[in-house]
C-alpha cells in the first residue's frame, strides 16, 4: 500500500459559526464505516476516456465536465436515489398563482470554498448570467420563461414566471455560481475560474492538469457532512482495454464497463476479489426513426410493420449480449410516465406481412422483395460512424427485415457529416440513433410539430395534432399524477403511430474496487449518494495521514 | 552563403502564409460544423442558442472574412480561442508541447544512438550473422502494427509483470513526492512509450546508414586512404563516416515537426498528455483554432527543419556550397 508523506492541504480558517455548524452535522449524522461521527480517508479514482473542457456549470455541455461541476457545486435541488426532487440549496420552495411565481427559501449554513457566505445573491446573479444573451449560454432556452427574479432577503428568493412551465423545478437543478467572484468578470468563459472553480460542494477543486487528472479534495465544511472519501480523482485513460487492466490493477477505482468486459473478462480470480460490479437501466434508449416524408414511411402501416418485424430480444442478445431492456416508449421504465400497458410491438413477421399486403405491399414477381405500383421495397438506413452498437444494430435489422420482404441498404457516415448531410438536411430514409433519457419528461424538442424546421430535433417530421396538443399541456401543468396521465397517453399515441422503433434501454455498467462501502444502487444510479461512501480503515490503499 | 539563407528564410513567409490558406479552406470543406458538433442532438440546446454560438465565434461570416480574421490575430502571434473549452489556443498547446517534446526527445535521442551504430556495424560486417539478426529484428519491429505492440507492452510489462505503470506520465499523488522520485517516477512512466516509439523507428535510420556506408566504401577514394596506410580507424572516421552522415542529416531535419506533432495512437494507448491527443481531439471536434494552430506550428517546423538540414547539407558538404 502505498503511504503519503503528510504535506495535505490544509483548508481555508473556519468561523466558529462554522465550527458549530459542522460539529452539529457531525454528531447527528452515523457514519455508515464505524458509527461514529465522519471521517474523511484514501482516494478514489474514477477514469473516464475524456478530458473535462469547462468547469463552470452553466457552460458545461460534456458528460465529464458536468459531472464533476456536480461534486464542486450545488443547484437548488437535486435528485434522490428514486429520482424524486429533493431541496439541496434550497431548503424548501413554494409555487404559487398556478406556477407563475416560485419562490425559493435557501439554506442558511453554505459557504463558498473561499469561505464567503452563500445567500440569494449568488442565485439571482447566476440565472441573470444565464438568461443574458452576452454570456451566451447553451441552455438558455431552459430558463427563457423567467420574466423577472426578486431577492426577498439574504435568503428568500422568487422567481416569476411568464406563463406555468412544469419543469421549472427541475431547471433549478443548474449549479449556482459565486457572485462576488463573478459580479466584476468580464469574460466567465476565459477566466481562472473555468479552470479552478469555486462552488459550495462536497468536493473543493484542487488541481488540473490538461490530459492527465483533476484533482478534488473533500469539502470539511460541507453543509451535509464531510465526504467519507478524502480526494477525488478523476483520471483520463483515453483507451478502455488500458482502462480495463488499471482497474484490475487497482490504480483506478472505477470505471464503465462494456458488456463484453461486464460479462467475460470480470471472470478473473483477481477481478471477483477485489471489484464489485454494478448495473442499472442507463437513461438512454436506441431506436429507428422513420422519416414520414418519405414515401416508403409515409403510411402508419408500413411502420407498424417493420417495428412488428424487428425482434427486439435477438438484438439485444446480439449487440448488448443481453445486457439491456427493451421498450416501447421515449420514457424511462420505472418513472410515473412509462406506460407499461403499452405492449409495444412484439415480434410477428406473419402480422407484419399482413399488414404491408394491405398497405399495397407485394411480393409479386417472387424475388423475395416487395413491390407496389412497380417499385420494390428498397430502403437505407443510415448510422453514425463509430458507435459500433449501432452498426451492429443496423445489421440485424437488414437481416430481420429481409425476411419480410424488405431489402436494406446499411450506411454508415462519420458523425459530422451525418449530421450535416442527413439528419439536418433530413435527407434520410431510416435512421438508427439513440437518445439520452431527461428527468423531465417534456417532449417538445423531439416530438413537437414546430421542432421540424431546419436543425430541429423532430428530423423524422413527426406530426400529430393530439400530441402537440399533449405536449402543450404537459409543459404547463403543475399536478404530477395530471401530468402522469398526459405523458402516458402520449406514450399510447407514439405506439399507434410508431414513428419510431423504440429499441431498447442500454444498461449502465459499472466496477468499483470493493474497499468502498456504503454503495446502493437505485433508479438514479450509484453516484447520487458518493459523499456517504467511505473506506473502512484497514482497506484504506491512498493514507494521507 | 549569407544571402543563400536570408532567401531561404523569408521564402518561409509565403510558403506558411500558402500552407494555412489551404488548411483553413480544406477544414471548412468538410462537411459539418463546430456546433453542430457540440449541440447538435442536444435537447436542452435551442436553436436560437445554437445560432449565439455561432456568432460569439464568428461562424456565421464567409469563409473569406474568418481566414482573414485569423490572419490578422495570427500576425499578432495569437491563435484565437479554443471552440471547446474556451481556453487560448496557445496555453492548450504550451500545456501539451512539453509531453510530446520530452517522449519524442528521448525517443529520438535513443533511435540515433541504437540505429547509427547497428548500420556502422552491419555494414562492416555485411552478411554476417549481426547483419542478418539485426535487419531481421529492425523490421519485425517496423512491420508490427505500432498500437498492437504498444498494448503487448502494457499488457506484459505493466499488467502481468508489474514492472512500469500502466498508463500516464505523471500520477496523481504526484504533489507527495520529493524531486528525485518524481524524475524517477517519471522515467518510469517513459519506458514503455518510448520502447513502443523506438521499436517501429529503428528500421529507418538503421538501414539508411548501412546502404549509404556500404556505397561509400566501394569508393574509390577510400581506396586511395586505404592505399595511403591509413588505420582502418582513420579511414572509418575521417573518409566514410563523415560522407555517410550526409542522408542521416536529411533524416534528422525532417524528424523535427514530429518532434511536436507527437504520436495519436502511442499517446493514447499509454495516456500521454501530448500533442497527437490535442490535435485529434481538435480535428474530431470541428475546433477550427486548435486545428489550425497545431498545423501551423507543424508546417512552420516542417519548413524550418528543411531549412536547417538544406544548410547543414551545405555545411557538411563543400560540393554544394552555393556561392554569392
Amino acid at each position: 500500500m502505498l503511504k503519503l508523506r503528510n504535506n495535505f492541504v490544509s483548508f481555508r480558517k473556519k468561523s466558529l459559526f462554522q465550527i458549530a455548524a459542522f460539529l452539529f452535522i457531525s454528531m447527528f449524522s452515523a457514519s455508515y464505516c464505524e458509527g461514529e461521527e465522519w471521517v474523511s480517508r484514501d482516494a478514489y479514482v474514477y477514469s473516464g476516456a475524456s478530458d473535462a473542457r469547462i468547469l463552470i456549470p452553466f457552460f458545461a455541455d460534456d458528460a465529464t465536465s458536468s459531472s464533476i461541476c456536480s461534486l464542486i457545486y450545488n443547484g437548488l435541488i437535486k435528485v434522490d436515489k428514486n429520482l424524486n426532487i429533493i431541496g439541496d440549496l434550497a431548503e424548501g420552495w413554494k409555487i404559487a398563482d398556478d406556477g407563475i411565481n416560485i419562490t425559493f427559501y435557501l439554506r442558511k449554513d453554505v459557504f463558498w470554498h473561499d469561505g464567503e457566505p452563500f445567500t440569494s445573491k449568488d442565485v439571482k446573479f447566476t440565472f441573470e448570467k444565464i438568461l443574458d444573451p452576452q454570456t451566451v449560454c447553451p441552455y438558455i432556452s431552459n430558463y427563457s420563461d423567467i420574466k423577472s427574479i426578486e431577492i426577498i432577503d439574504a435568503y428568500t428568493i422568487k422567481f416569476s414566471y411568464s406563463k406555468a412551465y412544469a419543469p421549472a423545478i427541475l431547471k433549478f437543478g443548474m449549479g449556482i455560481v459565486p457572485c462576488h467572484l463573478f459580479e466584476q468578470l468580464k469574460d466567465i468563459r476565459g477566466s481562472k475560474y473555468a479552470r479552478s472553480p469555486i462552488g459550495t460542494g462536497a468536493y473543493v477543486f484542487s488541481e488540473w492538469k490538461s490530459g492527465q487528472y483533476i484533482l478534488l479534495n473533500a469539502n470539511p465544511d460541507y453543509y451535509e457532512h464531510i465526504p467519507g472519501i478524502k480526494r477525488y480523482v478523476y483520471k483520463i485513460v483515453p483507451d478502455q482495454s488500458v482502462q480495463f487492466l488499471e482497474l484490475v490493477t487497482g490504480e483506478v477505482s472505477s470505471m464503465n464497463l462494456n458488456p463484453y468486459q461486464f460479462l467475460y473478462r470480470s471472470d478473473t480470480k483477481r477481478f471477483k476479489e477485489n471489484i464489485n460490479k454494478y448495473k442499472y437501466l442507463a437513461h438512454a434508449y436506441t431506436y429507428i426513426g422513420y422519416n414520414q416524408q418519405d414515401p416508403f414511411f409515409k403510411d402508419k402501416k408500413v411502420r407498424q410493420a417493420l417495428s412488428l418485424a424487428i425482434n427486439k430480444r435477438e438484438i439485444i442478445d446480439a449487440v448488448l449480449l443481453g445486457l439491456g431492456e427493451p421498450c416501447t416508449g421515449p420514457f424511462l421504465p420505472g418513472t410515473p410516465y412509462y406506460d407499461f400497458t403499452v405492449s409495444g410491438y412484439e415480434y410477428n413477421p406473419e402480422k407484419a406481412k399482413t399488414l404491408l399486403n394491405e398497405a399495397g405491399w407485394k411480393d409479386s414477381d417472387k424475388d423475395g422483395v416487395l413491390e407496389k405500383n412497380g417499385v420494390k421495397f428498397c430502403v437505407r438506413i443510415a448510422t453514425n460512424q463509430g458507435t459500433q452498437v449501432r452498426e451492429d444494430v443496423a445489421v440485424i435489422v437488414q437481416s430481420q427485415w429481409a425476411k419480410i420482404g424488405v431489402k436494406t441498404e446499411v450506411q454508415v457516415v462519420a458523425w459530422s457529416a451525418f449530421l450535416d448531410q442527413f439528419v439536418s438536411k433530413k435527407n434520410f430514409q431510416a435512421v438508427i440513433l439513440g437518445w439520452t433519457i431527461p428527468l423531465d419528461p417534456d417532449l417538445f424538442a423531439v416530438w413537437h410539430s414546430q421542432s421540424i424546421g431546419e436543425n430541429g430535433l423532430n428530423f423524422v417530421s413527426y406530426v400529430n395534432k393530439k400530441v402537440d396538443e399533449l405536449i402543450e399541456l404537459g409543459r404547463g401543468e403543475l399536478n404530477p399524477l395530471k401530468r402522469q396521465k398526459i405523458y402516458r397517453q402520449i406514450h399510447k399515441y407514439l405506439n399507434e403511430d410508431a414513428p419510431y422503433t423504440f429499441l431498447f434501454n442500454p444498461y449502465a455498467l459499472e466496477a468499483v474496487q470493493k474497499r468502498f462501502k456504503g454503495i446502493d444502487p437505485a433508479p438514479a444510479g450509484i453516484g447520487y449518494n458518493f459523499i456517504d461512501w467511505c473506506v473502512p480503515e484497514n482497506e484504506v490503499r491512498y493514507k494521507f495521514d | 552563403m549569407k544571402q543563400y539563407i536570408i532567401r531561404r528564410l523569408l521564402l518561409i513567409v509565403p510558403m506558411l502564409i500558402g500552407i494555412s490558406f489551404i488548411m483553413f479552406i480544406i477544414m471548412h470543406l468538410a462537411p459539418g460544423d463546430p456546433t453542430a458538433i457540440k449541440y447538435g442532438l442536444n435537447s436542452e440546446v435551442s436553436e436560437t442558442a445554437k445560432l449565439s454560438f455561432d456568432k460569439m465565434y464568428a461562424l456565421d461570416k464567409p469563409i473569406l472574412v474568418q481566414y482573414g480574421m485569423w490572419m490578422k490575430r495570427f500576425f499578432s502571434m495569437d491563435f484565437g480561442i479554443s471552440f471547446v473549452d474556451g481556453q487560448p489556443v496557445m496555453s492548450k498547446i504550451l500545456s501539451r508541447l512539453p509531453a510530446t517534446l520530452l517522449l519524442q526527445l528521448v525517443s529520438l535521442f535513443m533511435i540515433f544512438c541504437i540505429a547509427i551504430p547497428i548500420g556502422m556495424i552491419s555494414a562492416m560486417k555485411r552478411n554476417s550473422l549481426f547483419d542478418r539478426v539485426t535487419t531481421i529484428l529492425v523490421f519485425i519491429g517496423y512491420a508490427m502494427p505500432g498500437f498492437w505492440f504498444a498494448l503487448l507492452l502494457v499488457y506484459l510489462f505493466g499488467f502481468r509483470l508489474n514492472w512500469f505503470p500502466i498508463s500516464g506520465m505523471s500520477p496523481w499523488y504526484s504533489e507527495y513526492l520529493n524531486t528525485f522520485d518524481k524524475l524517477k517516477d517519471l522515467i518510469w512512466h517513459l519506458v514503455l512509450p518510448v520502447t513502443a516509439t523506438v521499436a517501429g523507428s529503428l528500421a529507418a535510420l538503421s538501414m539508411y546508414t548501412r546502404s549509404s556506408m556500404i556505397e561509400i566504401m566501394s569508393e574509390t577514394y577510400v581506396l586511395t586512404a586505404k592505399a595511403k596506410g591509413l588505420t582502418d580507424k582513420r579511414v572509418m572516421s575521417a573518409h566514410i563516416f563523415r560522407n555517410a552522415l550526409l542522408p542521416i542529416v536529411t533524416i534528422a531535419g525532417l524528424t523535427l515537426p514530429g518532434l511536436i506533432s507527437g504520436s495519436f495512437i502511442f499517446e493514447t494507448i499509454f495516456a500521454w498528455p501530448g500533442m497527437g491527443r490535442l490535435g485529434y481531439e481538435a480535428i474530431m471536434s470541428y475546433d477550427y483554432p486548435v486545428v489550425m494552430g497545431v498545423g501551423v506550428i507543424a508546417v512552420f517546423l516542417t519548413l524550418i527543419g528543411i531549412f536547417l538540414s538544406d544548410v547543414f547539407y551545405a555545411v557538411v558538404d563543400p560540393r554544394i556550397r552555393v556561392d554569392g
